[in-house]
């Protein structure tokens, strides 16, 4: 898909689950509408996520605007400090080292692409889900929290088979519900 | 413009806008106390989602392979309150062995 394309997505996207997405569905021949659709719907997520993030991220409108796009994943979730709140100046470091990371990790990929063949071999693709776990545990505080995450692995595991990536996750955004009962 | 290019400029796009959704909207103001109990929960639902799909989803389908003895490893270093790095590491050896054994 040439080099230079690659670089520019991950620089103005950084999401990699949606650029993996939206990469796949054109390699394997899909038109470029359904590589659009898959891609969007993998980050509906970080429309509730930012929602979290919104509290202690003020001042002026573009630098608002600028430090959202830090939001990744990764960064969100090491910067959770207990009771939905997350720190600011851990989420802008952790964002821009990744976004650092993200950029020259794609410009490396585009240039040594083969040399290293399949990450699956060094096991990476487990060290993520890894990473959620340990912060996932530091998250069960509460029997309420407890009840959403069990709810949110199950309405996304049931929903694997039945949709298109992406989907699972942000329907299992829902389980944060049993928060209105009290 | 080739389709590579209307894909990355029209993701890139979207993806501005859908993080900016919420410091856009509520930036440095308190959310409404209701949402606030609602959003706290967010985490650990949408955390305990991820963990699931990325180590059982498949392509429309889910898998029992090398992913699930790296989680049973980052659950056991969990369980011996192992650094985080040590976690994530311990997930990926096992897996990697997993692979290179052949499963």
């Amino acid at each position: 898909m040439g080099a230079l394309a690659p670089v520019v997505m991950s620089a103005t996207a950084f999401a990699g689950s949606a650029q993996f997405a939206a990469a796949s569905v054109l390699a394997t021949g899909g038109g470029a509408l359904g590589a659009i659709g898959a891609a969007v719907l993998l980050n509906a997520r970080y429309a509730p996520i930012s929602l979290t993030v919104a509290p202690v991220l003020g001042g002026p409108l573009l630098s608002r605007l600028l430090q959202s796009q830090l939001i990744v994943d990764e960064s969100w979730a090491v910067s959770q400090v207990g009771g939905g709140r997350v720190d600011r100046r851990l989420i802008v470091g952790a964002g821009l080292t990744l976004y650092v990371g993200w950029l020259g990790g794609t410009a490396l990929g585009v240039v040594g692409a083969g040399v290293v063949g399949n990450p699956a071999r060094f096991g990476l693709d487990a060290a993520f889900p890894a990473l959620f776990l340990a912060l996932l545990v530091a998250q069960l505080s509460s029997r309420q929290a407890l009840v959403a995450a069990v709810l949110g692995a199950t309405i996304a595991l049931a929903l694997v088979p039945f949709s298109s990536p992406g989907v699972p996750i942000i329907a299992a955004a829902a389980a944060c519900l049993v928060g209105l009962r009290r | 413009m080739s389709p590579v290019w209307t894909v990355g400029a029209a993701v890139g796009a979207a993806t501005v806008a859908l993080k900016a959704t919420g410091p856009v909207l509520f930036g440095g103001r308190e959310l409404p106390p209701r949402l606030t109990g609602v959003v706290a929960l967010l985490a650990p639902a949408l955390l305990a989602a991820l963990v699931a799909v990325q180590i059982l989803g498949g392509d429309r389908q889910l898998v029992l392979d090398a992913r699930l003895v790296g989680l049973a490893a980052a659950v056991a270093a969990l369980a011996l309150r192992a650094p985080i790095l040590v976690v994530v590491s311990a997930a990926a050896m096992a897996t990697a062995l997993t692979r290179a054994a052949g499963f």
